[in-house]
């Protein structure tokens, strides 16, 4: 097993990218930073095939296979190897970061290929893979938790990439901070699975975490209390409620950031830290509750904002948030393997969403705003036929991959709860109608750009071959689970089963019972959710095809509930008034004013002036004079004298 | 025989001497010498003590303090020597330019 003993290889290949690019990079000449930078993330790929082959080779009792290269910390009881799995499902987390990865990685060398910070770009996004790919590899959660900081990290960075817009610096210090947040509960999540179990190694803990007691339903005991806390670093890192707040403003970095990190990969790495301890949420009822519900309003809540956003990326943000929602409310019902299958195709139709927008807006010129878009769809038609096709995926029309997915989450969301699959539905009609609506201010309609100014013009090759390969994946990536439908094996499902052994999938027991005949699979077809999507679609075909009058005559009627949502719900105003700016008051007129300024400044300038005041007084005693020395040296032994007789009697 | 107090007296006389005239006196060759007496003043605390507990080590003592004073001597001279050359007075008030 050659390449799956040196797994070191997948991650180190994009850190050595990023480091010769970020070291040397600037005395190379353009072409070679692209070749240092493509290849590594080429051949990770490649080296991730490679793996990939031999696993599905091994036995199952090789399952997972750990590899641990060397002892990172050991100090008394505690211990945390350098140790790398790999298992199902880190096999498909590696398949779709390299994939995806190297795709966008082709795409930005495109799009940012007149960038004057090209070099800086891809050293920053290999640096991201390098880590993105630690995390996922990880055998326990202290080196996740590099991983997942060093994410953090790199998207920081890419947000800012144009550090001289301070909307855009702002976008990364306030994702930082929000993350920060996040990664405080999954630390502290962290320290007390040690507490707990005495190690960190995902091998011990999680069997352990199974056949622990479950908390009683309604309590929260250390498992529940484990669980949450690990789910409050899911919620900060995949942008759920109520830290979601982030990621729509991370739309500031370049597009194929947002491709990258902020919708196919970083972002779900929390869905992934969530179906990876799936073992001890299971046990915590109260926690699965939470999943279950924190998922189902964000994707409802973020859905609605995604409406009436004219920004094409901040539709696209939002909807990311909403989708993600989906797959924590998979979660929490207990459908991991569809959590994560949506996470896939999420990754295929959401990543070229956002490459196809880039590709939009190299188009016309840098501009972001739907509202001076429109008539694109003779001018860039592979742009518009990729885009149209993730529309579709994400959209949940039959057979595109989207529908796969999502139908599997909201018909287990059905077993579990009305309530949860009810707003499920009704997010996927909105889902369907804010994407179509974009679709439609786009590409169709009247040109309402400045045609003088702007010359449309396809994208490059390098960007139109990724929009290609990903919108097959978006139309096909779902197939693997379609035999379920006619009562077949969901092929995804049954890949990822070793893994979610201990989770009891409602859907397999369902879909187990009988094979459908035909009207039953015409039924599933077009089920609830797929009938939300159609009546989304009329709905924004009615309101910008056919009278394009219709939304502003809607949004002047209803114009409170419109403003609220234009306004984002005003979060970002609520976060300022309760947290940010009390936070900023006490900064100010507590912390510098009077513990910096007064107490530590206070003790600081207190010794200096105690010892400047001294010195100046005892510097008189040394005069220069020898006899006033001669008579000090006379006082100091009459003195120890005296203090030596006295001290004996 | 002697008693031992009689010597202890005798040299605490002659340190204070010492003393007395090391903080008093101006000619630096004067508080030079003061110095020594006191040296030697110690030097015979030390050898009566040796004598009145029965114990060498005090005499063994003294012959390091003549030791350290007779090279002390050899140094202190030079640099009187030195100062009167330099500056044509044995006076140590008017050995002050440190305190510039």
């Amino acid at each position: 097993m050659p390449a799956l003993s040196y797994l070191w290889i997948i991650p180190l290949l994009p850190l050595v990218g990023a480091a010769a690019n970020g070291i040397f990079g600037a005395r190379w000449p353009k072409n070679v930073v692209t070749g240092v930078a493509l290849s590594s993330t080429t051949l990770a790929f490649l080296a991730a095939l490679e793996v990939v082959r031999e696993f599905m080779e091994l036995a199952p009792y090789q399952i997972p296979w750990t590899k641990s290269y060397f002892t990172w910390i050991s100090a008394g009881g505690f211990r945390a190897d350098f140790a790398l799995q790999v298992d199902q499902l880190t096999v498909i987390m590696l398949l779709v970061v390299t994939g995806v990865g190297w795709l966008i990685h082709i795409y930005s060398s495109g799009y940012m290929h007149d960038d004057p910070g090209y070099r800086r770009f891809f050293s920053y996004l290999n640096l991201f893979m390098f880590f993105m790919l630690v995390l996922i590899l990880a055998a326990n959660y202290l080196l996740m938790f590099v991983g997942w900081e060093g994410v953090g990290l790199c998207s920081y960075l890419l947000i800012g990439f144009f550090f001289t817009k301070q909307s855009a610096t702002n976008a990364g210090n306030k994702a930082f901070w929000v993350n920060r947040i996040g990664d405080f509960g999954f630390i502290l999540g962290v320290l007390l699975i040690f507490r707990t179990f005495g190690t960190l190694d995902f091998a011990s803990v999680l069997p352990r975490a199974a056949a622990m007691a479950a908390d009683p339903a309604g309590q929260i005991g250390t498992l529940t209390a484990i669980a949450l806390l690990l789910f409050v670093g899911a919620a900060g890192k995949s942008a759920q409620l109520p830290l979601y707040v982030w990621l729509p403003d991370a739309m500031e970095g370049p597009t194929p950031v947002s491709a990258l990190i902020h919708a196919a990969t970083m972002v779900t790495a929390g869905v992934y830290m969530v179906v990876r301890s799936h073992a001890i949420f299971l046990n915590a009822p109260v926690a699965m509750q939470v999943v279950g519900v924190v998922g189902c309003l964000t994707a409802l809540f973020a859905a609605t904002i995604g409406l009436v956003q004219t920004d094409i990326k901040k539709v696209l943000a939002y909807s990311t948030v909403s989708q993600l929602g989906y797959m924590f409310l998979a979660c929490g019902v207990g459908a991991f393997s569809a959590g994560i299958f949506h996470l896939m195709t999420h990754a295929f139709f959401k990543g070229l969403l956002f490459l196809a927008a880039g590709s939009v807006i190299h188009a016309v010129g840098g501009e972001q705003d739907m509202r001076k878009m429109g008539g694109l769809r003779k001018k860039i038609p592979v742009t518009f036929w990729t885009m149209f096709m993730a529309t579709l995926a994400i959209a949940g029309a039959p057979g595109f991959s989207g529908y796969f997915s999502k139908d599997e989450i909201l018909e287990a969301a059905q077993h579990a709860s009305p309530v949860l699959w009810g707003l499920g539905v009704l997010t996927a009609g909105l889902t369907s109608f804010y994407m179509f609506r974009l679709l439609f201010l786009t590409f169709f309609g009247k040109e309402r750009y400045d045609e003088h100014h702007v010359h449309v013009h396809e994208s490059p090759k390098s960007m139109l071959a990724p929009l290609v390969v990903l919108a097959i994946l978006s139309v096909c990536g779902g197939w693997m689970a379609a035999p379920q439908l006619w009562g077949g094996v969901n092929h995804f499902q049954h890949f990822l089963a070793p893994v979610l052994a201990t989770a009891s999938e409602p859907a397999t027991a369902a879909a187990a019972e009988t094979a459908p005949g035909g009207a039953e699979i015409l039924q599933t077809l077009f089920g609830a959710p797929v009938i939300a999507g159609l009546l989304g679609f009329f709905l924004a075909w009615w309101m910008y095809c056919k009278s394009p009058e219709t939304p502003k005559k809607w949004a002047a009627s209803l114009s409170a509930p419109y403003k609220l949502l234009s306004g984002k719900y005003y979060v970002d105003e609520l976060y300022a008034a309760v947290i940010v700016r009390p936070l900023v008051w006490i900064s100010d007129k507590v912390l510098w004013h009077v513990v910096d300024e007064g107490a530590i400044d206070g003790a600081v300038n207190g010794i200096a002036t105690v010892s400047r005041e001294s010195g100046d007084r005892l510097r008189h005693v040394t005069s220069g004079n020898v006899r006033s020395y001669a008579a000090w040296i006379v006082a100091g032994a009459l003195v120890f004298t005296s203090l030596l007789i006295w001290m004996v009697n | 025989m002697v008693p031992t107090s009689y010597y202890l007296v005798l040299s605490a006389i002659l340190f204070g001497l010492g003393v007395v005239a090391f903080v008093s006196k101006r000619n630096i060759f004067i508080i030079f010498m003061s110095i020594e007496l006191m040296l030697n003043a110690v030097n015979l605390a030390f050898v009566t003590f040796s004598r009145s507990l029965g114990q060498l080590q005090g005499q063994v003592f003294v012959f390091f303090v003549i030791v350290v004073a007779a090279a002390e001597a050899a140094v202190g001279l030079a640099i009187v020597i030195l100062i009167h050359r330099n500056r044509g007075t044995l006076n140590v008030e008017r050995v002050d330019s440190l305190k510039d």
